[in-house]
Order: C-alpha cells, then sequence, then structure tokens
C-alpha cells in the first residue's frame, strides 16, 4: 500500500541533523521496547509483513510526528490484539496499573 | 460493545512501554531473561565493529573480496556474522567511479548483524525522502563531497534485502594489518555517508 510511510522524494522534511557520538538507545524505555519486540517477534506470534502493515497504518500526522520506536510500540500494541494474544480492556487495564503506580 | 469507557494511552511513552511489557510477562509471552540478554546484546556486541572486520579483511584478502562481492551472505557468514536483519545481505562496493549509498525509503531496514542498529537520522524521514531525490546534497550535510565524474549509486533497503558499502581503502595503509585496517573502518561509511580516511 502507498501511505505516509512511503517516503522516498518527499519535499519539506528539512535537514537530515546527524547526532555525533550517538548512543545506541536514547532512553530506558527504547531498550525495553526494542527487547519486548525481538522476544515477540522470535516466538512467531506474527511477521515482519504484519509488524510493519500496523505502522503503516498509523495515522499519518501522528506517524511523522512520532519516532521509530513508538511506531514499534503502536504496531507491538496493535498486532498482538490482532492476534489474540490479549485484549483491549486488558491493555487499558495494564495502562491504568502503570499510571496509578507512578501517581502512588 | 456497548458503553464501553475507553481508557486513553498513558501520555508518557515510558509507562506506556512498561504497561505493554508487564502485560506480555504477566501472559508468559516474554521473559524477563532474554530480554535483558537481547539489550545485552544489541547494545554492546553486535555493532558496526563487525562490518568494519569485513571491510578490513576484503581490503586484505582479494579472494575474499571477490566472494563477499558476489554472494555477500555465505561471506560475512564466514566471519561468524549474520542472522535477524541480515538473512540476505548484498554488497556493493565505492571504486574511484561509483559512490554507493544506502537508505530505506519504506521503512528503516539496515544491516543489522554487520552494523548494528541504524541510528536515528537513518529512520528519521528526511533522510529517507532525500537520500534518493538529492544524495548528493545530503552528502554535503554529512561533509562529502563526491566529483561529478563520480556516479552515485543509492540502494534502497527492502525487508528481504539488506545492503553494506565495501569503501574505498585509502592510499597510505598499505602496509597495515587487518586490525589496524578495521579500526579505521566507520559506520557511515559503510552506509556510504562517509569516506574512510587514512591513518
Amino acid at each position: 500500500m502507498n501511505g505516509i510511510h512511503d517516503l522516498g522524494g518527499m519535499h519539506g522534511l528539512g535537514p537530515v541533523n546527524p547526532e555525533s557520538d550517538e548512543p545506541v538507545f536514547h532512553a530506558e524505555w527504547e531498550r525495553r521496547m526494542f527487547a519486548v519486540l525481538m522476544a515477540t517477534f522470535a516466538s512467531g506470534i506474527y511477521n515482519v509483513d504484519e509488524f510493519r502493515h500496523a505502522i503503516e497504518n498509523m495515522a499519518p500526522a501522528e506517524y511523522l510526528a512520532t519516532s521509530y520506536y513508538e511506531h514499534w510500540l503502536h504496531s507491538l500494541e496493535q498486532v498482538m490484539i490482532d492476534k489474540g494474544q490479549f485484549n483491549r480492556s486488558e491493555l487499558e487495564a495494564a495502562w491504568s496499573n502503570v499510571t496509578a503506580g507512578e501517581a502512588a | 460493545m456497548a458503553d464501553h469507557d475507553h481508557t486513553e494511552p498513558p501520555s508518557d511513552t515510558a509507562l506506556r512501554v512498561k504497561a505493554l511489557e508487564s502485560l506480555l510477562l504477566e501472559k508468559g509471552l516474554v521473559e524477563a531473561d532474554t530480554l535483558d540478554a537481547l539489550i545485552q546484546l544489541y547494545e554492546h556486541n553486535i555493532g558496526p565493529q563487525n562490518g568494519a572486520k569485513v571491510v578490513a579483511r576484503a581490503w586484505s584478502d582479494p579472494d575474499y573480496k571477490a566472494r563477499l562481492l558476489a554472494d555477500a551472505t555465505p561471506a560475512i557468514a564466514e566471519l561468524g556474522f549474520g542472522g535477524v536483519q541480515g538473512e540476505d545481505m548484498v554488497v556493493v562496493e565505492n571504486t574511484s567511479e561509483v559512490h554507493n549509498l544506502l537508505v530505506c525509503t519504506l521503512c528503516s531496514c539496515y544491516p543489522w548483524p554487520v552494523l548494528g542498529l541504524p541510528p536515528v537520522w537513518y529512520k528519521a524521514a528526511p533522510y529517507r525522502a532525500r537520500a534518493v531525490s538529492e544524495p548528493r546534497a545530503v552528502l554535503k550535510e554529512f561533509g562529502v563531497e563526491i566529483r561529478d565524474d563520480v556516479e552515485v549509486r543509492v540502494w534502497d533497503s527492502t525487508a528481504e534485502l539488506r545492503y553494506m558499502v565495501l569503501p574505498e581503502r585509502p592510499a597510505g595503509t598499505e602496509g597495515l594489518g587487518e586490525d589496524e585496517l578495521a579500526a579505521l573502518v566507520t559506520r557511515d561509511s559503510m552506509i556510504g555517508v562517509a569516506l574512510v580516511e587514512g591513518a
């Protein structure tokens, strides 16, 4: 499918801005996101095309405004629900738990 | 699904990732030890130092270089590198007539076994958009000027096929061994956004 991810040749996105001495990860949550993706991918629950399709289905403005590992987060939540590994209510409960834990 | 009050995800991405990880752990879909091992592996053990060894070997051994350019995946495996995101590799050689540049316009496909995880700029929209339409301008932003009579070839990676650039061996390195050569080879030179500088 075409869509916002099909960026080749698009104008107006600005300079490349490479970062010198860039670390592999920029935050602990990026490490955790990387690891849960790799571990679930290795288990064969979904394939790379399903994973990418869920990224490519993101709302275009959200796709452009979010980072690589945020794309992964969005996609992994979606494919795990699509594959019946957990449902939306369970994910929402997990959100409530971490938010409550943070407030406590 | 009547009257279901949706809970919004936490606005803090770190919390949202924490929620997902805790749910996956609770469901037994991932194990904590595996997660820690994966982070260790990709943060410390797999990186451009692997690709640099491949380049140094190719510079030092013409037979190896021929194998690498003919069929990269098994040649790279000779040095012990391979696996996820490098299942099918092609190595493209920079010469006095051709400069190669890698991109993934659709996503962020990148040869993990030899270069590790990609830098942020490789995954971000500006590079993916512009590498194919104005590669020389992009190279200038990296401080690389390619002469007009040198052809610039841009390779758009896919989920199935990953590229690595074999940079030109710099002049004045004839006496160096493989380890010394590998130390000169940078990640950016194997993406094609840098040249390898002499010792």
